[in-house]
């Protein structure tokens, strides 16, 4: 049986475009139909704004790549409608075991706090999560959504104008020209539209590489988290056992730098590797190989003008903590309700400037974890690593170096901390973890969620406070959601949004993050608010 | 007299490694050990307290 990612899933077809006399424009084109592209295309068109998505290709990507999605990405995918498939194919895991020498030293719980209805982690393999967002686009244009996919369409050159872009793309066909209002280049850590357009993409490289093998077996081990640190089977390297759907492994080694690729890469030498880390008669078949060696590096602006850089493209990050395609959609998330709203002319394009401050912000946050992940795992001088095996050896014995290992900060969501956005914080006892910039945690609600309820909209969420059932600024509309404390027996609504506070009134943007909030409603600054969380003020 | 804390103890503690690690980087292996001399003195110090330094001493110990 062929694999998912052999079989083509967006054919090559020739589009009315390759023959019109003029080039066709249209509101906005995404390069790349990977994670990242499918899901900003996914969510313009539950929008109705017509959406263009190029990809060289015409399959989801070989091999399983990313595997470890976080609690805030399928929440944005649920609102994205593609949520729960991901969740009931892939893997769940809490437990994680940390190796040191030929030992196990300790055992973590993620202990993932009750009363969201995703949870915090799943395991599952890139070519699923793909498959599942073009199962979403067929989805939609079977509602008749105006979204569309070109495979085997290579962007060659990019003009950039003050109003649009002018594309010149390759097809099987041969070339044509098309225009876009709006270009957004998802097209990974490699982006040939960076290189087009000559954007810069410094940071730091580590010298190092790894080995994936992903092998499919029977094996007993439970769905955890192993990390080894220097085990015999890979003396002075790392390795790692994690868990994906169907009987696959994800194995990975630390190599080091001064090796032979190709040598490595051998089924034979795979075959020694495995053999040495599960024992000699472990039974599997090789489903995927691939080294890699990586970088920490961003661009110095995601936004250059009508081009809008998003996921790889425009942040890549170490593999250690599952932030990369993890932060790639919090990047769409960002930045399609912004884009939305320049485009319908509800809000400044200074609105999209906004997108840079923001998800710079979460690049660098990401890139300072994987980054001190990376130092940890590969210790890059004799006292980093005197240090290191210091925090193992004593992480056995005591509890207080547990902190201290690193093999991988999981990834949270980001709080836009100091956001043009956000309004002062103006509710008094109110919970750290909701404060202006932060993205909403969930609540159950009987049998039913809090974030649902919160999507694709500005939302007034009041909890045990009076306000009008919607307003309106300035275009956009807002709808009120009323709660009480009562709504929720598990309390969790009241610790999470109200603290000490009797009662609240929060200001919820489309994407799910805090704008304002205070005690009870006040028209003029909610107003306000809403003006400031749309770059009006 | 109180007692040696083993419990996580440090607000911060992937900041105040990597200041730590940030601190040796310039250093030859020789002036890197001499600072780690130095801190556990300015340390030993700041606790002052004899018992909680003898249980520290032990508790650094390599274990069987």
């Amino acid at each position: 049986m062929n694999k998912i990612f052999e079989v083509p899933l967006y054919r090559y077809e020739r589009s009315a475009d390759q023959d019109a006399s003029v080039p066709v424009r249209h509101p906005v084109v995404v390069i790349g139909a990977g994670p990242i592209g499918l899901a900003a295309a996914i969510d313009l068109a539950q929008s109705d704004i017509p959406v263009v998505i190029l990809d060289d290709n015409d399959k989801v990507s070989f091999g399983s790549r990313a595997i470890c999605f976080a609690k805030r990405p399928l929440e944005i995918l649920d609102r994205l409608g593609c949520g729960h498939e991901m969740v009931e194919k892939g893997v769940e895991w809490d437990v994680g075991k940390v190796f040191f020498d030929d030992r196990e030293v300790y055992r973590f719980d993620l202990l993932p706090e009750d009363g969201h209805e995703f949870p915090a982690f799943i395991n599952l393999q890139q070519y699923y999560f793909e498959e599942y967002l073009v199962n979403r686009v067929r989805e939609l244009q079977g509602q008749g959504a105006p979204i569309e996919i070109r495979g085997k369409n290579r962007v060659e050159a990019i003009g950039s104008h003050d109003d649009h872009v002018r594309l010149e793309i390759e097809t099987p066909e041969g070339p044509y020209t098309m225009e876009a209002d709006w270009l957004i280049a998802c097209d990974g850590a490699g982006s040939p539209t960076r290189r087009m357009l000559g954007l810069d993409f410094v940071g730091r490289v580590f010298e190092d590489n790894f080995l994936i093998a992903d092998v499919i077996m029977e094996a007993n081990f439970p769905s955890e988290r192993w990390f080894w640190f220097d085990p015999p089977f890979n003396k002075g390297q790392s390795a790692l056992l994690h868990k994906q759907p169907d009987d696959v492994w994800r194995i990975d080694f630390q190599l080091g730098w001064d090796i032979d690729k190709d040598e490595e890469l051998k089924p034979e030498n795979i075959d020694r590797r495995l053999k040495a880390m599960l024992g000699e008669d472990v039974q599997y078949e090789l489903e995927w190989s691939s080294i890699y060696t990586f970088q920490c590096r961003r661009m110095e602006k995601f936004r250059h003008g009508r081009v809008l850089f998003a996921g790889d493209a425009a942040h890549q990050v170490s593999p250690f903590g599952a932030r990369g395609a993890n932060s790639g959609l919090q990047d769409t998330d960002n930045l399609i309700w912004k884009l939305k709203l320049v485009m319908e002319g509800k809000a400044p394009e200074a609105l999209l400037e906004t997108y840079d401050s923001e998800r710079i912000h979460g690049a660098d946050e990401n890139i300072l974890n994987s980054t001190r992940s990376t130092d940890f795992i590969t210790p890059k001088s004799e006292m980093s690593r005197i240090l290191r095996d210091a925090v193992l050896d004593l992480s056995e014995h005591y509890d207080f170096a547990r902190p201290l290992v690193n093999s991988g900060r999981l990834s949270v969501p980001c709080t836009y901390d100091g956001s043009p956005l956000n309004s002062a914080d103006a509710l008094e006892g109110g919970p750290s973890r909701t404060r202006p910039g932060s993205p909403c945690p969930d609540v159950p609600l009987g049998d039913d969620y809090l974030l649902p309820q919160l999507a694709n909209r500005f939302t007034l969420l009041t909890i045990d406070a009076d306000a009008p059932d919607e307003f309106e600024e300035d275009g956009i509309k807002v709808e009120r959601l009323a709660l009480s404390v009562t709504d929720d027996k598990t309390l969790a609504l009241k610790q999470r949004y109200l603290g000490t506070a009797d009662s609240a009134v929060y200001l919820i943007r489309p994407d799910q993050h805090v704008a304002a909030r205070r005690d009870i409603w006040n028209e003029t600054l909610f107003r306000a608010a809403l003006r400031r969380a749309t770059a009006k003020e | 007299m109180s007692e040696l804390n083993l419990t996580p103890n440090i607000d911060g503690a992937d900041d105040f490694y990597a200041e730590l690690l940030a601190a040796h980087e310039p250093l030859s292996k020789e002036d890197s050990d001499a600072l780690n001399a130095r801190l556990i003195l300015v340390l030993a110090n700041h606790i002052g307290d004899r018992g909680v330094l003898s249980a520290a001493i032990e508790a650094a110990k390599p274990k069987a």
